[in-house]
């Protein structure tokens, strides 16, 4: 632990005079590394420290803030000072009455599995060189059309390592370390005037082993194929289909048409000036049919190795897991300590910051929909005539959360229960609910892998961070499904 | 020691710590420095005041160029937090340089890295008039009163950004500004959008915004109408028309995404496909509201037409761009991203604007905007706030929200019928990692048909 940002709570409570209803520290220390290479030379070789302490002090039943990047005990005891006008000017025009309740006690440590370590500059542009080798490939001579050819390869890998200190006024002296990676690597291919992308990513908390996989170099030799074999294939078809998404594109629907319309901020109006709020009402909780009965989502921070693990959240709440959806049914929303106090709903740990410079907002963290009964070969083999998409290209959404429209890298036709085709330009769209009450099939756990967000916006002011979700294999019946430009 | 951010990161202070660290340079070391610093308060509404503070944040982006041998360049960059105490900033730029010194050499040659240049030096100083810190929340939820739903945010204060390089080169841009990016609500959760922004807090101009506002929130209280699915006449406000031209930056606009066949202007470039001869694009920095520099040093030309009535006359080009392709840069950023747009006027008076759409869609905002095909140059996103359904000149009801998908052959091109004659200036209100600066000029668009898909 740091004594001195104890020390300097201690000296800012006496400097302050009147004790403030609270006053809590939150220092943050983030080291981030990104690696990126391009065609074969790199293109960034980057990283930064950044460092500071949000101080919050709660006045007059209202919070108000004060970060800065200077992190001594007189600077420290400014900024609390500052937080405190703030505080004090806000509480005129409250919209709620808040208390040290929406401040727990929190007291411990935690650290996330740091896994093997990461290999050293030199030799991650090794590696990426040579990923980008691998990529490069001409494609198979064709008959009547250009042959096609790779017209960039690229490949990156990042690592964030966080350390966040939070003490405070009411007792709370705790820590959390934790290391979150991306590696990352795309082949464009174009024939003629087709140009078509496909990529893979990983992402989690751990080491080099959640990137540098057994099968790595077949997931090269197969993004290198596939983006080819893109440029030969024919449009997906326009019509209603039944729909086969993958992980990588589960991850996407999760995100956007369960995580945040759950965001209990937005259900509050705090994000409508912003990212929009939601179609989901305070009351329908306990009731509304989400999705299908095989619908289970759960909040899980405590899910090793994904992407937004942790004991505890910024305001000092320590995290469980929690069904949001329960058999289909919406039973909690995504609400930290405040949004609870406002609301009177039951929430979770995910009051989150993205940096020592932002206050916390309501976030996802582990987002996951729980695993069914079906293979993916039964999925497949169950459907007449349908699409498999696979990995997000293309996301737009409405600012309910209603009227969705996603597009995917990869696509396969599916015609009495096999794969056939390959199909380019694959997208779909709908609205949320009926959507999910589609849900027709959920793959067992033989089908569940985990991706995330690395960048989810929201905010004012604006914050971006990274958010886990792990999903099975998903058939929804009936889609809207259609093609390209052309 | 000064007792604020930003008041000690001044000019002087930049350049005392580059020419620090580019002193301790070794044979064959070149620095770039960049800097962003901000003093900026926070005050975000919902009805009331939802959350409120202070954030003083700065920070060096410290990138070492190591010529390993005539004509072999290395680079690494790292970026770190300043604190505007002499002695830390020092000590935490002489770390850096150590870490970016041993990383270097085992790096790959970088074939399109820059050595600095020093072409002239610069320095831009913009002071404002901004409300005190503590009127904030009285000044606004007095002005919109309680009776109307209010969300949004104030954010004010100074705001730097600084380049130095170690040929001497030292840019210097600093602003005090303000925005707030407001929404007012029906009770039926209708919204209008409103940002009023500048350097000079005025009270009767804030009052106007939120005066023009309410008006308008007056229409979205009648009857929504649902639209069905299909292709209507339709004008775009200048925030509408701001969003679209924002897609130019998302892989589109820059010579990169051109040549490496992700932007659908390559089309443009080969003659198979133009736009509108009324629809030209330029990055315009003559309204000063943005820094020229970008982070090599290059300062931008004031003016640059990049759609020049439907035809490309430029992409945007950077010095890494420029190298790798042997084409002239015209001193774009590094991810070659709009600075400084303005769309070209038209003809069409506002008075004039539902009478020549007639029947169709009158739309002040778009959300969520994508490629849906990147290639094919079409774009999907929401419309969002007021937005109306006009019959025979004549606003009849506000419109559900609709999901548009449709292409920027079409919208740009053979759908444009006219742009008005009026500009607005849109200011930048977005906030990741720091404070943007600048905005977009742009009229508002009228065009014979969008298609709507949901």
């Amino acid at each position: 632990m740091d004594e001195n940002l104890k020390a300097a709570l201690g000296q800012a409570e006496r400097v302050l005079g009147r004790k403030p209803e609270w006053l809590g520290f939150r220092k943050v220390r983030e080291v981030s590394t990104t690696r990126y290479v391009r065609d074969g030379h790199p293109q960034a070789n980057h990283s930064s420290l950044s460092e500071g302490v949000m101080v919050e002090v709660l006045e007059n039943g209202q919070f108000g803030y004060a970060a800065t990047t200077r992190t001594d005990s007189e600077s420290l005891v400014m900024a609390a000072q500052k937080a405190r006008i703030h505080a004090s000017q806000g509480s005129r025009y409250p919209i709620h009455r808040f208390t040290v309740a929406q401040r727990p006690t929190v007291q411990g440590e935690f650290e996330s599995n740091f896994g093997k370590s990461i290999p050293s500059a030199g030799e991650l542009n090794d590696l990426l060189v040579e990923i980008c080798r691998k990529l490069d490939r001409p494609g198979p001579s064709t008959q009547n059309a250009p042959r096609p050819k790779m017209i960039r390869r690229s490949a990156l890998f990042e690592t964030v390592d966080t350390e966040v200190q939070f003490v405070s006024s009411n007792g709370s002296d705790a820590r959390q370390n934790t290391r979150q990676l991306v590696g990352w690597f795309q082949a464009t291919a174009q024939a003629g005037d087709v140009v078509q992308k496909r990529s893979d990513e990983r992402c989690g908390q751990g080491g080099w082993e959640r990137f540098n996989t057994p099968d790595l170099w077949n997931r090269v030799e197969r993004v290198a194929e596939e983006a080819l074999e893109l440029t030969q294939a024919e449009d997906c078809p326009s019509e209603k289909l039944d729909l086969v998404l993958m992980p990588d594109q589960m991850m996407l629907q999760i995100h956007e048409s369960i995580g945040h319309p759950l965001e209990l901020d937005r259900i509050l109006g705090d994000e409508r000036n912003y990212a929009g709020w939601s179609f989901v009402k305070k009351e329908d909780f306990g009731s509304f049919v989400y999705g299908s009965p095989l619908m289970n989502v759960t909040f899980d921070p405590g899910v090793a190795g994904e992407l937004a693990s942790y004991a505890f959240d910024d305001n000092g709440m320590a995290s469980t897991r929690e069904y949001l959806i329960k058999d289909g049914i919406l039973v909690r929303p995504l609400g930290g300590v405040e949004s609870q106090a406002r609301s009177g709903l039951p929430g979770v740990a995910n009051s989150r910051a993205c940096l020592w410079n932002r206050p916390p907002i309501d976030r996802m963290a582990n987002l996951n929909l729980e695993p069914g009964n079906d293979s993916l070969a039964e999925i497949i083999a169950s459907v007449d005539r349908g699409v498999l998409m696979k990995t997000n290209r293309s996301w737009s959404i409405d600012d309910f959360r209603n009227k969705f429209q996603f597009g995917c890298e990869y696509a396969k036709l599916i015609e009495n229960g096999k794969l056939t085709r390959t199909l380019k330009n694959a997208n779909y769209r709908g609205i949320t609910a009926p959507f999910w009450r589609s849900l027709k099939k959920v793959g067992d756990p033989s089908t569940v892998e985990i991706f995330g967000a690395t960048n989810c916006g929201k905010g004012e002011p604006n914050q971006s961070i990274r958010v886990g979700h792990s999903s099975p294999v998903c058939l929804f019946k009936n889609v809207e499904i259609f093609g390209g430009a052309s | 020691m000064k007792t604020s951010l930003v008041p000690a990161i001044d000019r002087d202070y930049f350049e005392d710590l580059s020419k620090r660290a580019i002193g301790a340079l070794g044979p064959n070391e070149h620095l770039f420095l960049v800097l962003e610093a901000e003093c900026s308060q926070f005050v975000r509404f919902n009805q009331g005041v939802r959350q409120t503070g202070v954030i003083d944040d700065a920070s060096l982006e410290v990138t070492l160029v190591l010529e390993s041998s005539p004509g072999v360049l290395k680079r690494a960059s790292r970026e770190i937090s300043l604190s505007g105490i002499s002695y830390q900033d020092r000590e935490a730029i002489r770390e850096a340089v150590g870490v970016l010194r041993a990383e270097v050499p085992a790096l790959p040659q970088d074939p399109f890295a820059e050595l600095p240049k020093n072409p002239g030096s610069s320095m831009t100083t913009k002071t404002g008039n901004l409300l005190a810190t503590e009127s904030v929340p009285a000044k606004i939820l007095d002005a919109v009163g309680n009776s109307v739903d209010l969300a949004g945010i104030y954010a004010a204060g100074p705001v730097i950004r600084g380049m130095a390089n170690s040929a001497r080169l030292v840019h210097w841009f600093s602003s005090e500004f303000f925005s707030f990016d407001y929404s007012l609500y029906t009770p039926a959760q209708r919204a209008v959008k409103g940002v009023y922004g500048g350097s000079e807090w005025n009270d009767d101009e804030f009052r106007r915004s939120i005066s023009s506002a309410l008006q308008k929130l007056k229409l979205l209280e009648r009857q929504p109408r649902k639209i069905g699915r299909g292709s209507y006449r339709t004008f775009l406000e200048p925030a509408a028309v701001g969003a679209l031209i924002e897609m130019f930056s998302w892989g589109a606009i820059g010579e990169s995404s051109i040549r490496q066949g992700e932007s659908p202007l390559r089309r443009l470039r080969g003659g198979e496909k133009k736009l509108s001869p009324r629809f030209s694009l330029a990055e315009d920095f003559s309204g000063g509201q943005t820094p020229r520099f970008n982070q090599v040093g290059e300062l931008a030309p004031e003016k640059l037409i990049l759609i020049d009535k439907g035809e490309l006359a430029h992409s945007l080009v950077s010095s890494r761009s420029s190298k790798e392709y042997g084409v002239s840069g015209n001193a774009a950023e590094m991810d070659e991203v709009l600075r400084a747009p303005a769309v070209e006027h038209g003809t069409l008076e506002q008075s004039e604007v539902l009478g020549r759409l007639g029947t169709g869609l009158h739309i002040s905002n778009l959300h969520y905007l994508n490629w849906s095909d990147q290639n094919g140059g079409r774009i999907t996103g929401m419309t969002r706030y007021a937005c109306f359904w006009i019959e025979n000149g004549k606003i009849v009801a506000p419109i559900e929200n609709m999901r548009f998908d449709d292409s920027i052959f079409q919208l740009f091109g053979s759908n444009l019928e006219d742009l008005t004659r009026g500009c607005e200036f849109l200011p930048q209100t977005g906030t990741y990692d720091k404070r943007s600066v600048g905005g977009i000029w742009v009229p508002g668009m009228l065009v014979s048909g969008m298609q709507f898909t949901l």
